[in-house]
């Protein structure tokens, strides 16, 4: 059974002190089923993807239904840490391909800015392995990225100035995203001037704190038919991969295995030469929640060799017009990194993307029909690699 | 936070309720009333050798009988034989740098410590620890012999650090 994304939402991302946690969901669940031009009695399961901790509400999809006068829906949260959003999408694609369902909500949703930042701070490096990373060696998120920016470093000669080219395309394209938080481009000085967070990364080397939310309506490829569904986008494959909890159970930190696995999972499903798979894909959405780790990314998505990734970004080879686009709506760099409304963010960008919709200056052009998503949760602990296409596989 | 907290406790009496202006924003918001300290206890009863060990000076990993795979962090059990049949051995003390980082933003939970370096280490036998590296972390790169270390922390407490080894 294929199953196909019908209808999109999605939130503002930022500082979102304007509304609570039912409110800021809303604001995706809303569009995404008036896109999807579909009614409360017509979706049969639910899957809110949300990390918490943070926030207040623990209840989450039970708030949701609630607030969105649900009836009658099964309904579940999801966690997995930074991919959270794509695990919610996991279980969604899972429950229609299963036949277990035929329409699901999917929301990705985080609101971390109801605590102050050193909170955050705290409870994001306990995001590791707690007892041996973060109990007696206070390893921060910047932190784990860094051990691994610092490896490929050493490995391949790539700079603090390679990184911060990182930052200044993601911004680029992130000045062109009405949702995005950070609505402005940096220069290459900004962003090597500021302050070290986590040496090697400073400031701007590191993804936001944000509170946002998107959502997806999934339906299976009947009641696409019933429905005489035009505008949706299909789920080609996905691969789901995981890491070790210590960094130190580890052969290598200049790669993520479980992001390496989950594409060549991905690519062998939806027939994609994992050789040169740029070539048969138009763009992609890779979690750069640190620059280095979107080099690390171009890598173990084969989009270039081992040690080659940082020439893309050194080449301009990942701006529109190069080898493939990669975060164009900002990234988690310049859009934010809402936990777990990213993945679904990145969904939503894939529809957006292969439908001819995305804001002026930021549309890829659309050959292949096909858009990938690249999420990963934790220090490399789950990696979700989602291929959409217009055609169904 | 401090100011959210402190024009809550002035709304409380002013206005009647625990509610701030988001400056940025100017939204309104609750600002809750209800604190919440997290202290976990958490279970060394199986790998009590392991702290044992430390106050001694040394690095102790399990390493199960049967199949001879060594565990560090260590475990309880060997999930490839589907024993707990497992030595306690000291790992070599000396390896390689693997990589390093400078934590300058910190965690509250950190606050009494200045920047601190984390490093990964391959010993010698192939086991990879992550630890503080002591000393600075501008004079070492990833490559270059280190060995392991006990000391006590600030706070008290042994732990194993990473030390660069000099020449």
């Amino acid at each position: 059974m294929s199953v196909a994304i019908i209808g999109v939402g999605h939130s503002r991302f930022g500082a979102r002190k304007d509304v609570n946690v039912p409110e800021l969901a809303w604001e995706a669940i809303k569009p995404a089923m008036q896109s999807a031009n579909v009614e409360q009695k017509d979706i049969d399961f639910m899957v809110v993807g949300t990390a918490g901790l943070w926030s207040s509400e623990a209840a989450v999809p039970p708030l949701l239904y609630e607030y969105g006068m649900f009836e009658d829906v099964g309904s579940m949260r999801v966690e997995a840490a930074c991919a959270t959003g794509n695990a919610a999408i996991r279980v969604g694609y899972t429950a229609i391909e299963s036949g277990e369902a035929d329409a699901v909500l999917v929301v990705g949703l985080e609101k971390m800015q109801e605590s102050p930042n050193p909170t955050v701070i705290e409870l994001i490096g306990r995001f590791g392995s707690y007892f041996w990373e973060f109990e007696n060696f206070g390893l921060t998120f910047p932190g784990y990225y860094a051990l691994h920016a610092t490896a490929y470093m050493a490995k391949y000669g790539a700079t603090e100035e390679d990184f911060a080219k990182v930052a200044v395309k993601n911004h680029h394209y992130g000045a062109k995203n009405p949702k995005a938080q950070f609505q402005r481009e940096i220069s290459l000085e900004q962003a090597i001037n500021s302050p070290y967070v986590a040496w090697p990364f400073k400031l701007f080397d590191c993804s936001p704190i944000t509170d946002g939310s998107a959502a997806v309506i999934l339906a299976s490829e009947e009641k696409v038919k019933e429905w005489g569904i035009e505008e949706k986008i299909w789920i080609l494959s996905q691969g789901v991969g995981t890491g070790t909890a210590n960094l130190s159970r580890r052969e290598s930190f200049t790669s993520l295995k479980s992001a390496s696995y989950a594409a060549e999972v991905a690519y062998r499903k939806a027939g994609i030469d994992i050789d040169a798979p740029y070539r048969q894909i138009d763009g992609a959405d890779v979690h750069d929640c640190f620059t280095a780790a979107e080099i690390i990314a171009y890598e173990d998505l084969r989009f270039a060799k081992r040690g080659e990734g940082v020439e893309l970004i050194r080449e301009e080879q990942t701006y529109i017009g190069g080898r493939i686009p990669v975060n164009v709506d900002g990234g988690l760099k310049a859009k934010g990194h809402p936990i777990g409304a990213t993945g679904v963010s990145q969904a939503v960008e894939a529809f957006k993307q292969l439908l001819n919709k995305a804001e002026n200056g930021r549309q890829i052009d659309v050959k292949n029909g096909r858009y990938l998503a690249h999420n990963v949760g934790g220090t490399g602990h789950y990696t979700y690699v989602t291929i959409y296409g217009l055609e169904k596989r | 936070m401090e100011d959210l907290r402190r024009a809550a406790e002035t709304n409380i009496r002013e206005y009647g309720f625990p509610v701030a202006i988001d400056e940025k924003s100017g939204a309104l918001q609750w600002v809750d009333m209800r604190d919440l300290t997290v202290k976990y206890i958490i279970s060394i009863e199986n790998i009590q050798n392991f702290f044992e060990g430390l106050k001694e000076g040394k690095l102790l990993a399990t390493k199960c009988r049967k199949c001879g795979e060594v565990f560090f962090p260590p475990q309880k059990d060997c999930p490839r034989c589907m024993d707990e049949d497992m030595d306690w051995i000291e790992l070599k003390n000396e390896g390689t740098l693997d990589t390093l980082t400078v934590i300058f933003v910190r965690p509250p939970s950190f606050a009494a410590y200045d920047p601190y370096t984390v490093a990964i280490a391959t010993l010698e036998d192939g086991v990879k620890v992550t630890a503080w590296l002591k000393g600075d972390p501008k004079k070492i790169k990833p490559g270059q012999k280190v060995k392991i270390e006990v000391s006590r922390r600030k706070e008290g407490y042994f732990m194993y650090e990473i030390v660069p080894v000099e020449g």
